[in-house]
């Protein structure tokens, strides 16, 4: 999939990826679609329920065993 | 958005372990666009006293208590295995191994976050602690109905 931005979140655990991906995604445009790179395997749950609450879109999740790719899209401000 | 939901939390104990599940909720529920204050009473206002420098307080019996329940983020205890405080470097060593913030990190966070964090003024009376006893960042100190005028108004709050 292709994303505008990536944020490594790689070894970090619950809830660093969540509030770095709140981070990125203030400073990103409407539309545009962030690749978070994480290990935390919470955030297949926490990332749909993060962009549920704060009105985002989480348009895939991608688990290779090694490393999980989610992608967001900034769907408000 | 329209306005805000809000998050109210109150830490009432001085662990690190809890004090670290308080500040881990807090700063998730501001990263989820949620209005968020931490309400510190009693040994949870060890939490957010300052690091450095003693704590000047009136009387004997406070300044014994200050002296012996000093707190500071840096001083906090588990709430088990302790082991005259191998537990605690334990701990705290395996949090660093696994990249994560250490309570003092995650008040630095708060405070970027517009986390409102207010001590409690009546266990400040008692104890003895005067309001540059607490790190920068915090509150004035704030009472009961300040902290139920928030509680009332959030659709999450909780007690730790």
């Amino acid at each position: 999939m292709q994303a505008d931005e990536t944020l490594d979140c790689f070894g970090l655990m619950c809830p660093m990826p969540i509030i770095k991906t709140a981070q990125a995604v203030k400073k990103m445009k409407i539309d545009q679609v962030l690749e978070i790179v994480a290990t935390d395997k919470g955030i297949k749950q926490d990332m749909p329920a993060w962009c549920k609450t704060t009105g985002n879109e989480c348009l895939a999740i991608e688990d290779s065993g090694e490393d999980i790719k989610v992608y967001v899209r900034k769907a408000r401000d | 958005m329209a306005e805000k939901e809000k998050f109210t939390l109150v830490l009432f104990s001085g662990d690190l372990d809890k004090a670290l599940a308080a500040f881990i909720l807090a700063t998730t529920a501001a990263s989820m666009g949620m209005e968020v204050t931490m309400f510190f009473t009693f040994w949870g206002l060890n939490v957010i006293k300052r690091n450095e420098g003693p704590i000047k307080s009136k009387g004997i019996m406070r300044k014994m208590l200050n002296v012996l329940n000093r707190g500071g983020s840096s001083r906090l205890k588990l709430s088990k295995f302790n082991m005259l405080g191998m537990g605690t470097w334990m701990m705290k060593k395996l949090m660093k191994e696994s990249k994560y913030p250490s309570i003092d990190e995650f008040i630095e966070m708060a405070k970027e976050m517009d986390i409102k964090m207010a001590p409690c003024s009546t266990s400040c009376g008692i104890l003895g602690l005067p309001d540059d006893a607490f790190t920068d960042g915090v509150m004035s100190q704030a009472g009961a109905a300040f902290f139920l005028a928030q509680a009332r108004e959030s659709k999450t709050t909780l007690f730790i």
